[in-house]
């Protein structure tokens, strides 16, 4: 099943050849190409040109002696079409790369994320400061190398900068680091968070304003980074699972969903058909449940304290079905590799069907309160707008990219589970702004309730789990799945050395490319606009950290 | 009382005596309608919110409050580095003194008022509007960016709110040609404002409860503290019983405005009073004016509240664009159709 989805179609692997002859075609897993440093560039630039729009995916690697390098999953908005790129240096000193956010905007995060754990610099990126750790730090974490006790804990304040350095290539094939201004010495800037009402965590923003309006805006991650991802190189596959629920709460099921699919990928395994439908139900009902959250913080954040309490009584309808069969409400951790953990409830049908006939009319009543409310209109129609370019440019997934009329719902472009059998609407709307944003995921818990109707009441006997071996052993090759998160597209990009814990393991944040945006929405909108845009943009700030 | 006092001590004394005693009184019936709007606030958002509200401090939570005020009470006073110490701390006595002097302002009943004289309306006006000043300093002093832009919010929309305000109230004046309260309230004795001054009245009426609102920063005005986005605007660093005087000023001004509503639009103390029905007038004499005025004060109280539980707040060029383009030409347009009322005696 895996492999004739995955497998790149040969006539691009010739025109990939034929551009960059250099460029070599490996197997093992999904495939990858890979690509010379200084021709990288050209054939990235070519690959856009061609209709290589989004950058689903920009990973750091180490692979010892052959050097440090990056891997792109790229896709072709208009086709479907996928190709994984590769390319590396061998230098371990000072490890230089070109980057690529001039083509994809998404890589400018991605990248600063790179410099970060690994320490490679991309020239010409305007901003290499670290992404995620104090600009103190000692070392590259993900690095093979890297000694921890290089880092005690550091009880002094960290100041922050107000330029970044930049690094461009010369003539002679050095290169002279710059500085970039970001704020100027009178200019007025606020820090909104990270402690703040409306960052949903601890996400930090300094804002520099004229007045009420936004002049620029820069993110600062970090604040919860627990180094998930270096965390996963020391674990076993079955204890990696832990940590998935941990990245984006309001998506656990989803996220373990994306990670087992890949280990399941990995070994070759097919789990059972109730447990596809098992784990459909589970994924739509944890939409529900993020999109209820979703709904009562934008009124809170707007200013309607009461519409958030209905949100938050109807969401604990969700969690306590969650909750009957996995045993957990936020946290479920049911997902497993080759199936789940319990069998679901007696009750699990019953209440889930009790549930949808109880949330179409409140959902009815949420429109009566907020969503026809003039002020709620007056403030989130037309404010924030985010182009279809720049959502595809940035890889703003989810329900921030279907709202500026990008198709970009997973279950659709690469189905999954049991999405290709089901009968679901994505639903698209075109203005981009706060207000379609708000609506799409309106929307989209109808659709999350007809896609549990179809299935709720035709769950297939068979077994819930696989019987799977206690250590297991992926073959040699990397490998890349992704489901459809509440909030994008979530992915997990896996390479296996064949040992019993995976070499590397990059989970795709569906946030992050939602911070990288914020930047280009809010330039130009005033405070409050700020606080509406964050709102439907609707991040989790433990996956954007992870 | 007077002359009980008179008979023992100079009359200078004893008129010094007198004032503390009201003083004391007033700020009594203050702190008590302080109470008392927070208890009402904090159950009426639960009845909104599908909750319960406060129930676990004495009987259906009503020493909850009480017991709020005495933690507020103990709480330290921090001052912050790098402030403007004296004006900082000059900032909340200033909003309370202009909330207690309107205050002052209110007729409960028939006769007692603690100031009444013939242009009560104007110095109403004029001591509620120094609150603005106490929270701008608050915002300036602090030294602290969000509050600063809190202040500044409200200084636009309580300066610009003022005006509507004014407007309003000077419809009922063209109407009951006087500015003293207490006769404001006589000459309601057959029929409310509201009721007489029938279509700009009305539009009066509307026009005083969306500016009140906006004038006392409560949802959907309340720009300068708002919550998710300025953390809590122009109070952010105050806290103990500095906090308290923010807050209890701010609900003892909604129950100000409402006061003012109940005053010159329904009648304050005056019983309903309907000509020709004498006796359903009688039985109406009979209800105390003070439950009247309460009755129609926490009346409108609740109006508000209502509003502020259910509405998304705006954003300050919304504000500002509904103050002057919409609400100070309507009351202009409003004002000039009462003066053609009371000249061609259309009113009842």
């Amino acid at each position: 099943m895996w492999k004739e989805k995955r497998s790149m179609n040969s006539n691009l692997i010739d025109k990939i050849t034929a551009w960059e002859p250099r460029a070599v075609w490996t197997e093992g897993g999904d495939g990858m190409f890979t690509v010379p440093a200084d021709g990288f560039h050209d054939l990235a630039g070519r690959l856009l040109s061609e209709g290589f729009d989004f950058l689903r995916s920009l990973t750091g690697m180490d692979w010892g002696e052959a050097g440090f390098g990056v891997v792109y999953h790229l896709e072709a908005t208009a086709t479907g079409e996928n190709v994984v790129l590769r390319t590396l240096t061998e230098e371990r000193e000072h490890p230089v790369l070109p980057s690529v956010c001039d083509l994809w905007k998404a890589a400018e995060l991605n990248e600063r994320e790179v410099f970060d754990y690994f320490g490679v610099r991309f020239l010409n990126h305007p901003d290499m400061r670290r992404l995620f750790l104090r600009d103190d730090w000692v070392g590259y974490p993900l690095r093979k190398d890297y000694d921890p006790a290089q880092n005690p804990l550091r009880m002094s304040n960290e100041v922050s900068k107000d330029s970044s350095p930049t690094y461009e290539l010369q003539s002679d094939g050095s290169y002279i680091r710059k500085r970039n201004v970001l704020f100027e010495e009178d200019e007025y800037v606020i820090n909104i968070g990270p402690q703040h009402p409306a960052t949903h965590g601890v996400l930090r923003f300094r804002v520099s304003l004229e007045g009420e309006i936004i002049k620029k805006l820069d993110p600062h991650c970090g604040y919860i980074h627990r180094g998930i991802e270096k965390m996963c190189e020391e674990l076993t596959y079955p204890q990696t699972l832990a940590l998935t629920d941990r990245l984006d709460y309001l998506g656990a099921t989803q996220n373990r969903h994306a990670l087992c699919m890949c280990i399941e990928k990995g070994l070759g395994v097919e789990v059972s058909e109730r447990v596809q439908y098992i784990r459909t139900i589970m994924d739509e009902l944890q939409r529900i449940d993020s999109h209820l959250l979703f709904f009562a913080c934008l009124c809170m954040d707007m200013g309607a304290l009461t519409a958030f309490f209905y949100g938050f009584r109807d969401r604990e309808k969700v969690l306590d079905i969650l909750e009957q069969t996995t045993g957990g409400r936020l946290i479920q951790t049911y997902n497993t590799i080759g199936g789940v953990q319990a069998d679901i409830h007696p009750d699990f049908v019953r209440k889930t069907k009790e549930f949808i006939a109880y949330m179409r009319p409140k959902l009815r009543e949420y429109h009566e309160v907020f969503t026809g409310n003039v002020i709620a209109q007056e403030r989130l129609k037309g404010t924030g707008v985010l182009t279809r370019e720049d959502a595809i440019s940035f890889g703003a997934t989810g329900g921030t990219g279907r709202a500026a009329g990008w198709a970009c719902d997973v279950r659709k472009r690469h189905p999954y589970a049991v999405y290709g059998k089901v009968d679901f609407e994505e639903v698209l709307f075109t203005e981009g702004d706060c207000f379609a944003r708000y609506m799409v995921r309106m929307k989209e818990i109808e659709q999350s309730m007809n896609i549990i109707e179809q299935l709720i009441d035709n769950i297939p006997e068979g077994e819930y789990q696989l019987k799977m071996k206690p250590v297991i052993r992926i073959p040699e090759g990397s490998y890349y799945a992704a489901v459809e998160g509440s909030r994008g597209e979530f992915g997990v990009f896996l390479e296996s050395r064949g040992d019993k814990s995976p070499y590397r393991m990059k989970f795709r944040s569906t946030g992050l490319p939602l911070v990288a945006c914020l930047e280009t929405i809010a330039r130009g909108t005033k405070i409050a606009d700020l606080i509406a845009i964050g709102g439907t943009l609707d991040y989790v700030v433990p996956d954007i950290d992870r | 009382m007077h002359a009980l006092l008179t008979s023992l001590m100079p009359l200078r004394l004893a008129v010094f005596i007198e004032c503390v005693i009201v003083g004391v009184c007033l700020l009594l019936m203050y702190a008590v309608i302080a109470v008392v709007m927070i208890f009402m606030e904090r159950k009426v958002c639960a009845a909104f919110q599908c909750r319960l509200g406060p129930v676990r401090v004495g009987f259906w939570g009503l020493l909850q409050v009480p017991a709020d005020v005495l933690k507020m009470l103990t709480k330290e006073i921090i001052t912050i580095r790098r402030s403007d110490r004296f004006l900082y701390n000059l900032a909340p006595y200033i909003v309370i003194l202009a909330s207690v002097l309107a205050f002052a302002c209110l007729p409960v009943n028939k006769g007692l008022e603690v100031l009444d004289f013939n242009v009560g309306v104007f110095f109403l006006m004029a001591a509620s509007s120094i609150g603005v000043v106490g929270i701008l300093l608050a915002g300036w002093s602090s030294n602290n960016k969000y509050s600063l832009i809190g202040a500044m919010r409200s200084g636009a929309q309580m300066i610009s709110y003022e005006l509507s305000i004014g407007l309003s109230i000077l419809t009922i004046i063209v109407l009951t040609d006087t500015m003293q309260f207490s006769e404001i309230v006589a000459r309601q004795a057959d029929g409310w404002f509201l009721f007489k001054g029938h279509v700009p009245a009305l539009v009066a009426f509307v026009i005083y409860l969306i500016a009140g609102n906006a004038e006392v920063n409560r949802g959907p005005f309340d720009l300068p503290e708002a919550e998710s986005e300025l953390t809590a605007g122009y109070h952010t660093e105050y806290s103990g019983m500095h906090f308290g005087l923010f807050y209890v000023a701010e609900f003892v001004n909604l129950f100000i405005v409402a006061g003012v509503a109940a005053t010159i639009f329904l009648g304050g103390w005056m019983p309903l009073h309907i000509a020709g029905w004498e006796g359903f007038n009688t039985v109406m004499d009979y209800i105390p004016g003070f439950v009247w005025f309460f009755g129609k004060a926490f009346f409108v109280v609740g109006l508000l509240m209502w509003i502020k539980w259910t509405f998304p707040r705006l954003r300050i060029d919304q504000i500002l664009t509904l103050e002057w383009k919409y609400l100070v030409p309507i009351g202009l347009a409003n004002l000039l159709l009462m003066v053609i009322v009371v000249v061609f005696k259309l009113h009842f």
